[in-house]
């Protein structure tokens, strides 16, 4: 737990709002209430200025972070020297960060047992969030999947004259013999279709 | 049956990783039983990180990083060798139409020359100043341990402008060049290809001079090797180093340049226009407003030992360090940037190729004014021209004396 008397300064830099929002709720809810967010790198020497971190958060795909790095080479934008953890030796923590997709710089002199639950919350975070989005990306491709079977038995239903069950089957026998998912036949199916005849609607 | 090497490889989207992706598409890292995985990153920074936990054995990164890296001058930085140069070259200078038109009021040249284009820049930037100006110009960089920012702050500061007085040096990731510079947020930038292309073609801006001509024939990217790595597996890195040899000599051959640009344009690659590759491989340049201009060793990727990891190289790069204040000079420090570099397992690796592997480590650069034989293994080999625009020299001997030389 961060020290009452002097908490920590947090920066979170994340051009997804909607993480950086989980983060930010996880790192508030464990008492670290100096948050500041930015998605946005443009001004940010001045927000550093500004809030003076202790501890910078980042998404490590984040095409700025040459830039953010940039500015702890010049002394005007950052006072005190920043790096990347507190303790190189620290691996495993390194390791599962860069895992995560997030790297954390640390001003200088911070001790090791201050800084780790942040990285850690910041790590546990960005795996949440890592799981919700791949979550629902299979939910969104369900769904998708769905329609796209959906169509396909409707104009099969239109042109073959047959049932929605029979439909069904031949959608699935052609996609076992061709050895793909039953998705992708709908898919050639209604491109197919659209290629032969005028739209329908 | 030959044992396979299984190497991921990160790279930047630039025309310079042509070597790294001709050595996976081409099959050169096949034929020397290398299983080459490229992964393409969206910042050195990342490269960097992803090497340091072993993610990549190696990387496309810029020459001055592993050298950085191994002063500890950077983030996460695990010790890294430089055993094979990317090629020499392929920068340009961009700057506004608005920088340009000035620059031309000063009688810039149409020749991209570097000495008078920096003498313009300077005039001009003195009537901006008498006009009252007071904001500096902004010109970006992509890193400060690259290539461009040295080669820049070396033409500024060789052309009477204080890099970090008269201009102000911002940094910008090289896709975004060419926007920053449409949006009027940098006023010039110097960056590898296609990114100067890409606001030129776009009327965004001229490119001003290049790096060819600011230093002919000069270091620009290197392969990354993490040290603890290279150590464990020297029969894969010699494979790789062997793949990436053959693939820069398919590079550098003109009648491959399409098939080349063909590959780049990949979604996986740098997914942009071909057209866009052709300028920087054929070497004439789209300048801006519709004109080109043919620059001798734009950029070259294997003639006079484009990839041979010298030594002096390093130190140049260290001595640029020191310059401008990112490193304190010491023996150790100097010693630690030359050890970076191993042209020793370069020559040991590329030895059954029968390529022209040069007899010294490090060379006097800046010295050789025309097209020159020197000793070599291998093959017989040409270097130069390679002068820097001032026609100062670098005697990588007399290290000290260029630090003093240059300190302000």
């Amino acid at each position: 737990m961060p020290q009452r008397s002097i908490p920590l300064s947090i920066l979170i830099i994340d051009e997804n709002r909607l993480r950086a929002a989980v983060i930010q709720e996880g790192l508030r809810d464990a008492g670290y209430d100096r948050l500041t967010v930015v998605h946005d790198v443009v001004g940010i020497a001045r927000k550093i200025a500004e809030t003076s971190p202790d501890v910078i958060v980042i998404d490590l795909e984040n095409p700025n972070r040459d830039v953010l790095e940039s500015m702890f080479q010049l002394s005007r934008a950052v006072q005190r020297p920043i790096a990347m953890f507190v303790d190189r030796s620290d691996q495993a923590s390194i390791e599962a960060a860069v895992e995560a997709g997030v790297s954390a710089y640390v001003v200088d002199g911070l001790k090791r047992e201050r800084v780790k639950p942040i990285v850690d919350m910041a790590i546990s975070r960005f795996n949440a969030f890592a799981r919700m989005a791949r979550e629902l990306e299979e939910a969104r491709s369900q769904l998708e999947s769905r329609k796209l079977i959906d169509r396909a038995k409707g104009i099969l239903m239109a042109t073959r004259g047959l049932s929605e069950a029979d439909a069904y089957a031949l959608l699935r026998k052609t996609a076992m013999n061709q050895n793909r998912k039953i998705s992708e036949i709908a898919e050639s199916l209604i491109t197919a279709a659209g290629l032969l005849a005028p739209p329908e609607e | 049956m030959r044992k396979s090497h299984e190497i991921v490889a990160g790279f930047m989207p630039l025309l310079d990783s042509a070597i790294l992706v001709a050595a996976k598409e081409m099959g050169f890292a096949q034929a020397e039983g290398v299983e080459l995985t490229l992964v393409r990153e969206t910042s050195w920074a990342s490269i960097r990180d992803r090497m340091a936990v072993g993610h990549f054995q190696v990387a496309h990164q810029l020459a001055p990083m592993p050298i950085a890296a191994n002063l500890g001058l950077t983030p996460l930085a695990a010790k890294t060798i430089a055993p094979i140069a990317l090629g020499l070259g392929g920068n340009a200078v961009t700057v506004s139409n608005d920088v340009w038109a000035r620059m031309c009021d000063c009688g810039a040249p149409a020749d991209l020359d570097a000495g008078a284009a920096g003498r313009a820049l300077r005039a001009a930037l003195t009537a901006r100043a008498r006009e009252g100006a007071r904001e500096p110009l902004k010109l970006a960089v992509v890193h400060p341990f690259s290539g461009h920012n040295y080669e820049l702050r070396y033409w500024l500061a060789g052309s009477g402008i204080d890099p970090d007085r008269d201009i102000e040096i911002v940094f910008v990731p090289p896709p975004l060049m060419a926007d920053a510079l449409t949006a009027e947020t940098i006023d010039g930038y110097c960056v590898g290809e296609p990114w100067s292309t890409a606001a030129t073609l776009a009327g965004a801006g001229r490119i001003a001079t290049v790096k060819a001509a600011i230093w002919r024939s000069s270091p620009e990217k290197v392969l990354g090797a993490a040290a603890a790595w290279a150590e464990q597996e020297p029969e894969a890195l010699a494979a790789l180093l062997r793949a990436l040899c053959r693939a820069a000599q398919w590079c550098g051959a003109a009648e491959n340049h399409h098939e080349l640009a063909a590959i780049l344009v990949g979604p996986d690659y740098i997914a942009r226009p071909a057209e866009w590759m052709l300028y920087g491989l054929s070497g004439t340049l789209a300048i801006g407003s519709g004109a080109t201009h043919r620059i001798e060793d734009f950029f070259v990727p294997f003639a006079k030992a484009a990839t041979f990891p010298w030594k002096s190289h390093a130190s140049w790069f260290y001595s640029q360090m020191v310059r401008w204040g990112q490193v304190a000079h010491s023996p150790e420090n100097a010693a630690i940037a030359r050890e970076t570099y191993r042209p020793d397992l370069y020559r040991s690796a590329l030895k059954p190729l029968g390529v022209a592997l040069p007899s010294a480590n490090a060379k006097v650069e800046g010295a050789l004014a025309a097209p020159t034989p020197v000793g070599s293994a291998g093959a017989s080999l040409v270097l130069g021209p390679d002068g820097f625009f001032d026609g100062a020299l670098f005697d990588p001997d007399k290290l000290d004396d260029y630090i003093a030389a240059q300190r302000r």
